[in-house]
């Protein structure tokens, strides 16, 4: 693959992995990988691409693209991920490199399959890869970036320095921005016209005999608009030949799911298991649920019975907890036999999905917990029904008043319904926690109710002090921007992965 | 008199004017582009207006022949171009839905006169006059010259609408494969004037000047003075005064002297010209004490004279339009060609009506019959019909037409070999 020029020996690829494969870090995707590989890598490969393209598309809210920050928190996700981003020149990784890359390569097709089925899902997908190639281009040298370019087809002629000299008042207006001397200094290339649309359609670039007049640095707005291109019509090409794909069972329930997974911590391993009691679920749920448990667990209480959508979401939200199977039997039958469920009943019916839930029955699932994602937009309670999202579901009014009969003060409450009124649940779900553990910042992007537990345990139990950085991303989907730190609570991120047990990758 | 154009009469003339004078052979050899690109022909979606307003879709035909009988039979009002399809348009409604699709067309141009309505004190809505119709001509020299010089565009033929405007049809292979978006962007660098019926300033020119800007305010400047101060008269009473100095920024404007004194010292100084040096000047002066730099005075005369062109007509890939020699029902005047060469000289109201060259044909015949009888016998339609248009006022406009088809067989001659030697066909 690569020539070292220090030693003078020629290292080469181990196993199955293929020289001039992946001659770059980057690529465009032009053709599909035609190996076979397992489920399970299928399966890891996206949902790991999937976190990085959401790492693109948070960290670009939130920085500016070109500043250090940026590029010190993408890089820092590459290799957590293991993709590639650099040309590495050590030896020694060309192994591990070809591996990135391959993932690289791999992982995005898979990706379009989930993302070529709607105008949105294209739209932000195109977008975020797009993101991602231009970093990666970006930091690209000079050298690198003309291989590339020139293994890919790209050919950008550069203008001699006689003809810059002719042109040189032309190319000095047509630029915003260059000066005399900046144009003597800067390598200037002609493409066709058609390449360059963006600048044409602006009038910002020197138009001559249909070839267009570009400065180095606006190379890259040229490639970038022809990846766009290229992917966009790859896409549409996909979206012809998926129901094919879709008819694969194995392949459907994951593809349905990537677009739209939470790719956070899906706490479906728990450290803690064992370690609660069920005394202390009644205190705790004033104390330390969201709003949207303490309000199933009420009802729970008050009517002793709970619809299929509450025993669902509250059921995995305790498993979620550390509530053992045993312990949630106990606990849900003593409350169903305080209401009109005789034991018998009970034995029969529920606890069989009990158990199920837990992974003990039928095809032996083990059903994580719901993110608020999925509590938001899936299943949508109706009448009788205690579950989904307070914030959400709730008649403004109501909410009010249950937040009042809950103490809190009317400040609050109006701040958290202002939140409610601009659709921002997780936010208000956020103040609602500011409010009832009286912190100022709560210190986290919420996005799954078992998190909201963890913070309010952590808090409670003293141990951690309050961020006083704020966490800039508001958008649902969030990935949590600090990982969750080495205590006895906290599950963890890979073991869930490697379970298998994730195949729903969180949701259902 | 009886060369006067009347609608009514239009069922009569078609028929002669379809069989005796639209120009097929031409037509051919240029929608044919050599013959190239198999089916280029065949699939071209081609539309007719008829009698009573009917209008009918992908129309489609085979050769020349079928094209000059199916016109001679349906003898339609008008007649528009469309786009070359991925199949026959005649079968689109058969075809597996979303693969019958518009794959390429000429790239063209449609400036109407009614777009400058805000800006002409002439005439407005469908009429035009020679005072106004040198707008048309600032547009076919300002995007004329960008189409050639700056996008490398060969093969451009403007012409006559009929009425009140001009289309520009960009032959080039590479024009006809542009996309959508490629379409749109072309449109969009042509254009300067921005801003529908709400907008009073619609032209903001500012640093850095684009070359292709400083090009067409070469031209701008060549017509300004005898188009806008003189014909259009623009600084000629109050309120057209008044229009033109709402476009100037009012830093300019109010900076040391309200705008009542400003119009009063124009009236002062007599003549058109004399004011418009007067409000340049003001305009330099101000721009001193100013930090951006401000072209009030090229604004003006941008949004004066510079071409509107409609965007919608250039961006569609299947976009219809009329076809050049189609006749103009409303006026009856044939969709000409414009000689480029004598582009000041044009006079849309010498164009020949079909009226005028049908008679014009029939004192011809009369005259030959006697002599040529005999000749006449046994001659190609098509020999017959040149010598037929070469008897009317079409003489010259067709000889255009020739030498654009001409010019562009010259570049198709070369591919055809190629494409044969390839294919080993022979």
């Amino acid at each position: 693959m690569q020539f070292s020029g220090r030693r003078q020996k020629i290292v080469r690829l181990t196993g199955d992995r293929q020289a001039d494969l992946y001659p770059h870090s980057l690529q465009f995707y032009g053709q599909p990988p035609t190996e076979n590989i397992s489920l399970s890598e299928f399966e890891t490969f996206a949902v790991d691409r999937l976190k990085l393209l959401k790492t693109v598309e948070n960290l670009g809210v939130s920085y500016v693209k070109t500043s250090d920050q940026y590029a010190t928190k993408l890089e820092g996700e590459f290799r957590k991920l293991h993709f590639p981003y650099r040309v590495e020149t050590d030896e020694k990784s060309l192994d591990t490199e070809y591996d990135k890359r391959r993932k690289d390569h791999i992982s995005h097709f898979i990706l379009r399959l989930a993302y070529c089925q709607t105008e949105d899902l294209r739209r932000w997908f195109i977008q975020q890869e797009m993101d991602l190639f231009r970093y990666r281009f970006h930091i690209l040298t000079k050298e690198p970036a003309h291989d590339f370019l020139k293994f890919n087809n790209l050919h950008y002629e550069s203008i001699s320095d006689e003809e810059k000299n002719t042109l040189k008042e032309e190319l000095i207006h047509s630029s915003y921005g260059f000066s005399g001397p900046k144009v003597e200094e800067h390598d200037f290339y002609k493409v066709p016209f058609q390449d360059a649309l963006d600048l044409v359609r602006g009038r910002k670039v020197y138009l001559r005999e249909g070839l267009a007049y570009i400065p180095h640095q606006e190379i890259v707005a040229i490639v970038l608009n022809d990846f766009r291109t290229r992917l966009s019509k790859a896409l549409a090409i996909t979206a012809r030949s998926l129901p094919e794909v879709q008819s694969d069972e194995r392949l459907q329930p994951l593809l349905n799911h990537l677009s739209h997974a939470y790719v956070g911590q899906d706490y479906s391993i728990q450290k803690n298991i064992g370690k609660i009691s069920l005394e202390q679920i009644d205190p705790f749920s004033t104390k330390s649920y969201p709003l949207c448990m303490r309000q199933l667990h009420k009802a729970l209480r008050e009517n002793h019975h709970l619809r299929h959508g509450g025993r669902m979401q509250y059921g995995l939200f305790l498993k979620g907890i550390g509530l053992t199977l045993e312990q949630a039997l106990q606990f849900w039958r003593s409350e169903f036999i305080k209401g009109k469920v005789d034991a018998d009943k009970f034995d029969k019916t529920y606890a069989y999905s009990i158990r199920h839930s837990f992974g003990k029955e039928g095809k032996r699932t083990d059903y994580t917990p719901y993110s608020c994602m999925k509590i938001i937009l899936s299943n949508p309670p109706s009448q009788g029904d205690h579950h989904g999202c307070p914030f959400r579901h709730s008649d403004p009014e109501l909410l009010k008043q249950k937040l009042q009969s809950y103490k809190i003060h009317t400040n609050g409450i109006s701040q958290v319904l202002d939140l409610v009124k601009g659709m921002h649940y997780h936010l208000a779900c956020q103040k609602y926690f500011e409010l009832t553990h009286s912190v100022d910042d709560c210190g986290f992007s919420l996005n799954h109710p078992n998190q909201y537990f963890v913070e309010s345990q952590r808090i409670l139990n003293g141990g951690r002090e309050i961020k006083t950085e704020v966490t800039q991303n508001e958008t649902p989907q969030q990935i949590p921007t600090n990982p969750a730190p080495k205590s006895a609570t906290a599950p963890e991120e890979n073991a869930a992965k490697t379970k298998g047990a994730t195949k729903d990758a969180g949701c259902k | 008199m009886s060369y006067e154009y009347d609608q009514a009469s239009l069922p009569d003339l078609l028929p002669l004017y379809y069989r005796r004078l639209f120009p097929f052979s031409q037509y051919f050899r240029w929608l044919n582009y050599g013959g190239v690109t198999k089916n280029y022909f065949q699939n071209r979606e081609f539309s007719f207006t008829l009698k009573d307003d009917i209008y009918v879709r992908y129309q489609c035909f085979n050769n020349q022949s079928e094209l000059e009988k199916e016109l001679q039979k349906m003898n339609p009002y008008k007649i528009d171009i469309g786009a070359v399809y991925s199949h026959r348009p005649s079968q689109h409604n058969t075809v597996k839905s979303g693969t019958f699709q518009a794959l390429e067309k000429e790239l063209v141009f449609d400036i109407d006169m009614t777009d400058y309505d805000d800006v002409r004190n002439c005439c407005s809505a469908a009429e035009i006059c020679s005072k106004c119709w040198t707008l048309m001509t600032i547009a076919i020299r300002i995007l004329d010259r960008a189409l050639k010089e700056d996008f490398g565009f060969k093969h451009r033929l403007w012409v006559y609408s009929g009425r009140r405007g001009v289309h520009c049809w960009v032959c080039d292979e590479a024009a006809r494969k542009l996309s959508q978006s490629a379409r749109a962007a072309v449109a969009e660098y042509l254009s300067a004037v921005k801003g529908g019926e709400e907008a009073i300033k619609k032209v903001q020119l500012s640093d850095p000047i684009h070359p292709f800007i400083k090009e067409s305010l070469k031209v701008l400047e060549h017509y300004f003075e005898d188009y806008a101060l003189v014909n259009q008269d623009i600084l000629g009473s109050k309120e057209s005064i008044d229009k033109v100095l709402a476009l100037l920024p009012e830093d300019i404007l109010f900076k040391g002297s309200p705008l009542d004194l400003l119009q009063n010292d124009f009236l002062k100084v007599k003549t058109a010209a004399q004011r418009w040096e007067y409000l340049k000047k003001r305009v330099h002066q101000m721009q001193g004490s100013l930090k951006k730099a401000v072209y009030g005075d090229w604004d003006i005369m941008f949004q004066y004279c510079y071409p509107r062109l409609d965007t919608n007509v250039s961006k569609g890939v299947n976009h219809l339009l009329k076809s050049p020699f189609s006749v103009h029902p409303k006026t009856g005047r044939v969709s000409v060609p414009i000689d480029l060469k004598l582009l000041d000289e044009f006079d849309p109201f010498a164009v020949p009506t079909i009226s005028l060259i049908c008679q014009e044909l029939d004192k011809a015949l009369e005259g030959d019959e006697e002599a040529n009888d005999k000749e006449n016998e046994g001659e190609l339609e098509q020999k017959r019909r040149v010598r037929d248009y070469k008897k009317t006022s079409l003489a010259k406009y067709m000889k255009v037409f020739e030498q654009f088809v001409e010019k562009m067989e010259q570049s198709w001659k070369g591919e055809l070999l190629k494409k044969s030697d390839q294919q080993k066909d022979f």
